[in-house]
């Protein structure tokens, strides 16, 4: 059974159509980073697996579970998919161990001991155990991310979500999150990554994807899609990414100098 | 002549103190400070209304203060929680509770509450007798007020704290208990203390409820102290015992905005 099963996903804004029928099935223990250009519809994808946005038309399942269905306990599916946003977004009148304890106490319904044992075995994980006491505030955005990793993983979740997770980040401080995403991946966790970061892709992806205008244009292993891509948007797409400096005033329609 | 900009303003700066410091003068002499001090500080007279003073007007003006706070708290959290409802009726509901009750003058509720209330259900009535009447005569006004405040500190909070706590698996009512609210109150904490400041003031509209020696308020008490004394030195004293509420109040507020502006 695979860990997530999309087919036909369609999502409209008003009139906007951001996805127009994206299939696509993530299998247990992948790594699958989603590239494309800005607007291209990426983060409406991921948000879509864990309905904070509500599909058009479509069908999804994460481990078997038809989330579309409007009966589905979504709450429930929920707690077993972890995500991670750009913007951190931990609870900022919380400290960091209460950050990474509070669903487990309120939604897994886990002793405070046993809340905390898991909070600290996972801040572990992530280096910052000896922050455990300090508020968000106090941290570096590093740090903040990496707590933000700790607290979904404390959930045992079997799926995590990242939606640009170095995005928000200084150049010097990126360095620490993918570090601890390489070891998730190298643990086995099934993992859908939206990135930036083509390096990252390129060496912990089982599976590269290229998105543009809402629809999936190639996807395969990274050496084949960074390597020798089949389609031209997804070459041109690389060429800006990976050579900024060398995009020359043809390309972006201007005249040549 | 002409004057370096520093000699200017440094002219201009002594002359406005010249200036204070004559009207001040003006002032002190053309008063009639043995009037004066006979007027508003015979101390016999503010002798005289203590203790009452403090351990029934103060308190009880403190008491109504906390009681309609409260009510009008807890009132004013639903009403922005409706107001925020996904239901249009709830939100109908909320908007029209908040534009008339912040339309109408309190006084105006409380004589609703005190009379008009009694008047129509002549067989129920409010419990707590004259306590009661306040809590919810001012409250209701308070709670109004307090509604708005609440709904932008609600609104104020990142829209990405739900949706953490939402993808934690935590339902709407309880990331709204746990992780939207507690951010929310902090953010309110100072126009909250305002609404209380002013609600300290609301109850001196209390003693049109027709108040008794143990119910009653700091103003009324004065009032009645200048009707037997025919000296208006009561007021003074009343004055100065809503400024030992208020002045610590918004000294409090002062320094959590310094506090919230460093943080951000
Ligand atoms: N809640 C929303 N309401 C209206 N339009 C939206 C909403 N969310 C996203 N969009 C629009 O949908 C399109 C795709 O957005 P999305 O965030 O999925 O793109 P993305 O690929 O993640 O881009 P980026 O790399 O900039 O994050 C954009 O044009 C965006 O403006
Ligand atoms: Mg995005």
């Amino acid at each position: 059974m695979s860990t997530i099963e999309i087919a036909g996903l369609h999502k409209s804004f008003g009139r906007l159509e951001v996805l127009r029928g994206i299939d696509l099935a993530v299998e247990p223990g992948e790594v699958v980073c989603v590239i494309g250009p800005s607007g291209s519809g990426k983060s409406t994808l991921l948000r879509c697996v864990n309905l904070l946005e509500e599909p058009t038309a479509g069908t999804i399942r994460v481990a078997g579970v038809e989330v579309t269905d409007p009966d589905c306990d979504i709450d429930a599916v929920r707690r077993g998919i972890g995500m991670v946003f750009q913007q951190f977004n931990l609870f900022g009148h919380l400290t960091v161990r209460e950050n990474v304890t509070i669903a487990q106490r309120r939604v897994l319904k886990r002793s405070r001991a046993e809340a905390t044992r898991i909070a600290t075995e996972n801040l572990a994980r992530v280096g910052l155990a000896e922050k455990a006491d300090a508020y968000p505030a106090q941290l570096s955005g590093g740090q903040q991310q990496r707590v933000a990793i700790a607290r979904a993983l404390a959930m045992d979740p079997q799926l995590m979500l990242f939606d640009e997770p170095t995005s928000a980040l200084d150049p010097e401080l990126v360095g620490e999150v993918l570090a601890v995403m390489r070891g998730l991946a190298a643990e086995g966790m099934t993992m859908l990554v939206v990135t930036h970061e083509m390096a990252f892709a390129r060496e912990v992806a089982s599976r590269v994807v290229f998105m543009d205008g809402g629809v999936i244009v190639e996807q395969g292993p990274p050496a084949t899609v960074f390597g020798n891509p089949a389609e031209e948007r997804t070459r041109e797409f690389l060429h800006r990414v990976l050579e900024p400096t060398r995009v020359s005033a043809t390309e972006i329609g201007a005249p040549e100098s | 002549m002409k004057l370096s900009r520093r000699r200017r303003q440094r002219v201009l700066r002594v002359a406005g103190y010249v200036v204070f410091g004559l009207a001040i003068l003006a002032v002190v002499a053309a008063a009639d400070w043995g009037r004066l001090s006979d007027a508003f500080f015979r101390s016999d007279v503010a002798r005289s209304m203590f203790p009452e003073a403090i351990t029934v007007a103060l308190r009880n003006t403190i008491l109504y203060t906390l009681l309609a706070f409260v009510f009008g708290l807890t009132l004013g959290l639903v009403l922005a929680l409706m107001r925020l409802s996904s239901i249009l009726p709830y939100r109908w509901f909320a908007t029209a509770y908040i534009e008339l009750f912040r339309g109408l003058p309190a006084l105006l509720v409380l004589f609703m509450v005190g009379y008009g209330v009694p008047l129509a259900f002549p067989d129920r009535e409010i419990p707590g007798g004259v306590y009661g009447s306040v809590t919810v005569g001012l409250g209701l006004t308070a709670a109004a007020y307090m509604a708005e405040t609440l709904r932008a500190g609600i609104q104020a909070v990142p829209k990405g704290q739900l949706e953490a706590a939402r993808t934690l698996g935590m339902s709407h009512p309880r990331a709204m208990v746990s992780i939207v609210l507690p951010q929310a109150f902090r953010i309110v904490i100072p126009p909250l203390t305002n609404e209380i400041i002013l609600l300290t003031k609301d109850t001196s509209l209390v003693y049109v409820l027709g108040v008794t020696s143990t119910t009653i308020e700091l103003t009324k008490f004065a009032g009645d102290a200048l009707n037997t004394r025919v000296n208006p030195t009561p007021l003074v004293v009343a004055g100065l015992l809503y400024l030992v509420i208020t002045l610590p109040l918004s000294q409090l507020v002062r320094g959590l905005e310094r506090r919230a502006a460093k943080e951000r």
